[in-house]
């Protein structure tokens, strides 16, 4: 029989936070890279991409006029745990330009051991040489394995590694389970 | 699933996720680097008992693809003397170090020996009339890619034309499609059709013309020439005339259909309509997407969730 546990759900973000997280990330974006001519912000499958989605509707909203290119990248052929636990392709990359030259964003839900941004670094090089790469996390949640750091972060969040992290539209919610000692 | 033998073992959801995995697999050929580091320090082994050139090609170059080491053993089955030889040749390799091998063979059943043999993945690329699966997957991605119809043949029909009784493509491809929904015609004198009946729900056609005014896919099997001797089928010439393709019968095709064969193509025979002039031919893409559905397959066995939870270190 399992030990008796206990489950504790924490909502640290809700969708107002969320949005307007967002929104200065982009705000963010678009004063870094001023002159940095071709933007392409791609979103990681799955997480990331309706993140990604919403930080390119905004860039071209606050620069009025400036085209920003959207994709997606999927990491699973580039993963470096292969066959030491289930890795399962979530949806097709796909990368609008060749990346030469230009000034990608690369955008996730959450950054935790690095691994998924390593992976996804190496597979935008199989699309051109960009001309920088910067990261955007709507949460850090701390516990890097890789010598990886945002450049844009919504928030800050300390955590157990047993911790669950969950973000979506409509907030963030950190699920601990702790085992509860009987009596 | 440890090893791909037969589409026995398949559900609808197991060859869905297949074909899910193919479409990032034909994302990566589409690039102009299509090498992703997938299964890096994988080593897949073909070793081929029959003749073929495009199975072992297009084993050999989705292994690349995805970074493994390929080695290849090509063999005359006639220098082998089945049984031991076989086997030592199968232990002799795993002693290299190979963690997949792609099997073909004349006998039926073989594969799956080879799977008592050694540790390593097993996919069956052809034995006897047992079964192809590979053929039959990559079948599946051609039509529902074609149509745009997700994972599912539902409301299709597909007409497979021609020896069903000695092909093991029609073997494993009336399996997948009925499971995936489709309404499935074999159409072949009653000498080619299988002595131990049909799969269920397979129905029976005489003649290439019941079918091809209304069928969304014809697919055309080759005539095995070697058949001819065993006098199952009297004349070539009646035999094209009754279930040859051509120009009068290709004009009677609904426009959506799609034609496909698994090749090697007989012109002459059962083509009698040179196949780039049908607009419907997805013969071509069929070889595309071999190497897609291949790559699915060997990154499925040897780094997706299949190996993965085999090894139950999840």
């Amino acid at each position: 029989m399992n030990p008796p546990s206990a489950h504790r759900e924490t909502r640290i973000l809700d969708a107002d936070d969320i949005r307007r997280a967002v929104t200065r990330i982009s705000h963010e974006i678009v004063e870094r890279n001023r002159d940095a001519g071709a933007l392409v912000v791609i979103g990681i499958q799955t997480g990331g991409v309706w993140i990604a989605e919403q930080i390119a509707a905004n860039i071209s909203v606050i620069e009025e006029g400036r085209t920003v290119a959207l994709g997606t990248v999927d990491v699973s052929m580039y993963r470096d745990d292969i066959s030491l636990r289930p890795v399962v392709p979530a949806a097709p990359t796909s990368v609008p330009c060749d990346l030469t030259g230009a000034t990608v964003v690369l955008v996730d839900n959450v950054l935790y051991t690095g691994r998924t941004v390593r992976a996804a670094l190496e597979a935008l090089n199989d699309h051109g040489r960009p001309r920088a790469v910067q990261l955007a996390v709507i949460v850090d949640r701390g516990h890097r394995e890789l010598p990886i750091r945002p450049d844009y972060v919504g928030k800050n969040v300390p955590t157990h590694m047993a911790d669950d992290v969950t973000v979506g539209p409509d907030g963030v919610v950190i699920s601990t389970t702790m085992e509860v000692s009987a009596g | 699933m440890k090893h791909l033998i037969t589409t026995a073992g398949l559900d609808a959801a197991e060859i869905g996720n297949l074909l899910d995995v193919a479409d990032h697999m034909a994302e990566i050929n589409s690039r102009p680097v299509p090498k992703v580091p997938a299964l890096r320090g994988r080593t897949v082994a073909s070793v081929f008992f029959e003749d073929s050139t495009r199975t072992r090609l297009s084993f050999e170059t989705a292994a690349k693809r995805l970074s493994a080491d390929t080695m290849t053993f090509s063999a005359s089955t006639s220098s082998l003397n089945k049984g031991e030889s076989l086997r030592d040749t199968i232990e002799t390799l795993s002693a290299m170090g190979v963690d997949a091998f792609v099997v073909r063979h004349k006998s039926s059943g073989v594969p799956e020996a080879v799977t008592q043999w050694t540790d390593a993945v097993v996919i069956n690329a052809g034995d006897g009339w047992h079964q192809h699966p590979t053929q039959a997957l990559l079948d599946a991605f051609t039509v529902t890619r074609s149509f745009g119809d997700g994972n599912t043949m539902q409301g299709r029909h597909i007409a497979i034309v021609g020896d069903i009784k000695h092909s093991r493509v029609a073997r494993s491809c009336m399996d997948v499609f009925v499971k995936l929904g489709a309404r499935v015609t074999a159409v072949a004198p009653s000498t080619l059709l299988p002595a131990g009946g049909l799969p269920g729900g397979v129905a029976v056609a005489h003649g290439i013309d019941d079918v091809v005014g209304e069928c969304d896919v014809l697919y055309m099997l080759r005539m095995q020439r070697e058949r001819m001797d065993s006098a199952l089928v009297p004349e070539l010439g009646e035999y094209s005339a009754r279930f040859g393709l051509d120009p009068a019968r290709a004009a009677r095709l609904p426009a959506h259909s799609l034609v496909m064969h698994p090749g090697p193509m007989n012109r002459g025979v059962e083509m009698l309509v040179d196949p780039s002039h049908l607009p419907g031919s997805r013969i071509l893409a069929q070889v595309a997407n071999g190497v897609s559905v291949r790559m699915a397959v060997l990154f499925s066995l040897l780094g997706g969730a299949a190996a993965g939870l085999e090894r139950g270190d999840s």
